[in-house]
């Protein structure tokens, strides 16, 4: 009886032995006739499963990543220090590729005569808007250099440097937009 | 769904949880919703909300789930098994974040959902359960056991405590798959690069003075693709649920390999 119990069976075999005893082997006599199975199966050789494992994987959807994951300054910042590469590369590549197409009207001259004619709003946004990602990448790189030597490498170093990326860019941006 | 039947002020004091599943489309779906279903290939998974009480609940998210799956929605699938966060079984993510539902308080504030997906850009068999073939075969690829063709004469191969050392921080790693999945690198790159979770393993095996193999081990990793996509972005530290630094284990890898 303690093995049955272990198992789980002990309802059930109590249930059989005390309903045959009060002559109730009608009660018992249907159930037999209910375990026919009702489910059809096929047989399938081995190495069906993975084909219809292989199917199943084409149709798979994919989680949900950036837009779900919670904005924090690790994968922002990295994400951003991407950005402003991109831009400032963008930036520097425009300029020579324009310089060596047309150079009359991209040298030095041209472009500090463009500048000087505009409102004082659009020249302070402008440099903001240059100061940003030139300082911000800077810092940053210094930041990968210090990583790449080994410095910094733990989670709160990550925190305490990327912060004082930010600072500084902060500081750094300021100045040369209001400043210079 | 018991909270129903409850008054306001109870209602008040009751929190809630409400916990959604992952969507490719809208959040807030009034129509029939559907998660990610095998059987049901050609339909958009979506999110589907539980509201249960809190005051009838186990802590843990984890607590949560098996509470949903036992008297709300029976079809609700996931993986668990120890419940106390050494098997990595229920990694998912949750508010936002990677980590274990079993080591994830549920969030006491009923103004709050808590919101639950799978680990994020993974293949999805069913609800919370992604596919971790790839993951696993990662894994395997850095043959992560002792390799040592000159075993000592006699006994096993013996270690000074400070070579000990090097491996704490290490070989503590569950498999969990948190720290892989948080990585960005690791969401675009995945079919090459091997992410945090395999690569600490690699320098796990490349730091310990038993292992006669590390020159190898090194070279696999000297290509574009299977280290070199880290950026030390610093997700993987950020959410390890066992508070391990996958980052610092890559960055030691990177050191090494310069220095060769």
């Amino acid at each position: 009886m303690l093995t049955a119990r272990t198992l789980g069976l002990a309802p059930s075999l109590r249930q059989a032995t005390f309903g045959a005893a009060r002559n109730n082997a009608s009660k018992i006599l249907p159930r037999s006739a209910i375990t026919i199975r009702s489910v059809q199966t096929q047989p399938l050789k081995p190495e069906d499963g993975i084909t219809i494992l292989n199917k199943q994987r084409l149709q798979r959807p994919s989680s949900p990543h950036f837009t779900i994951y919670q904005p924090q300054l690790t994968w922002i910042g990295s994400i951003f220090n991407r950005v402003t590469g991109v831009s400032l590369t963008v930036l520097l590549y425009g300029f020579s590729i324009a310089y060596l197409v047309a150079p009359g009207t991209f040298d030095s001259t041209h472009v500090i005569e463009y500048v000087a004619g505009l409102p004082d709003a659009v020249k302070y946004a402008g440099k903001f808007v240059l100061a940003l990602p030139f300082t911000f990448h800077s810092f940053n790189g210094l930041r990968h250099l210090g990583w790449d030597m080994g410095r910094f490498v733990t989670l709160k170093g990550a925190y305490s440097t990327g912060y004082a990326v930010l600072g500084a860019t902060g500081l750094s941006t300021l100045y040369l937009t209001f400043f210079q | 769904m018991s909270i129903l039947g409850l008054t306001a002020r109870r209602l008040a004091k009751a929190s809630v949880v409400e916990t959604r599943l992952f969507s490719t489309t809208s959040r807030f779906q009034a129509e029939p919703l559907q998660k990610p279903n095998p059987d049901e290939p050609s339909k958009k998974p979506t999110l589907q909300s539980y509201t249960i009480d809190l005051n009838q609940t186990g802590p843990m998210i984890l607590d949560a789930l098996i509470k949903i799956k036992n008297e709300v929605d029976p079809t609700l699938t996931f993986r668990r098994s120890c419940r106390e966060g050494i098997c990595g079984s229920c990694a998912m993510n949750i508010n936002g974040q990677n980590t274990l539902a079993c080591l994830c308080r549920i969030d006491r504030d009923t103004a709050k959902d808590s919101k639950i997906y799978p680990l994020p850009h993974m293949y999805i068999v069913k609800d919370l359960v992604p596919d971790l073939t790839q993951f696993y075969k990662q894994y395997k690829s850095i043959e992560p056991y002792l390799q040592n063709d000159n075993p000592p004469e006699k006994g096993e191969f013996l270690q000074t405590q400070e070579d000990r050392r090097k491996l704490d921080g290490l070989y503590e790693c569950i498999l969990c798959a948190c720290c892989s999945t948080s990585c960005p690198s690791y969401w675009w790159n995945q079919d090459e690069y091997l992410g945090p979770a395999t690569l600490m393993q690699a320098y796990r095996w490349i730091a310990d003075s038993r292992d006669a193999n590390g020159a190898k081990r090194k070279e696999l990793l000297q290509n574009e693709m299977s280290m070199y996509r880290c950026h030390t972005i610093f997700n993987c530290a950020r959410t390890c649920p066992k508070g391990l630094n996958p980052a610092a284990a890559i960055a030691k890898i990177k050191l090494e390999l310069a220095a060769d």
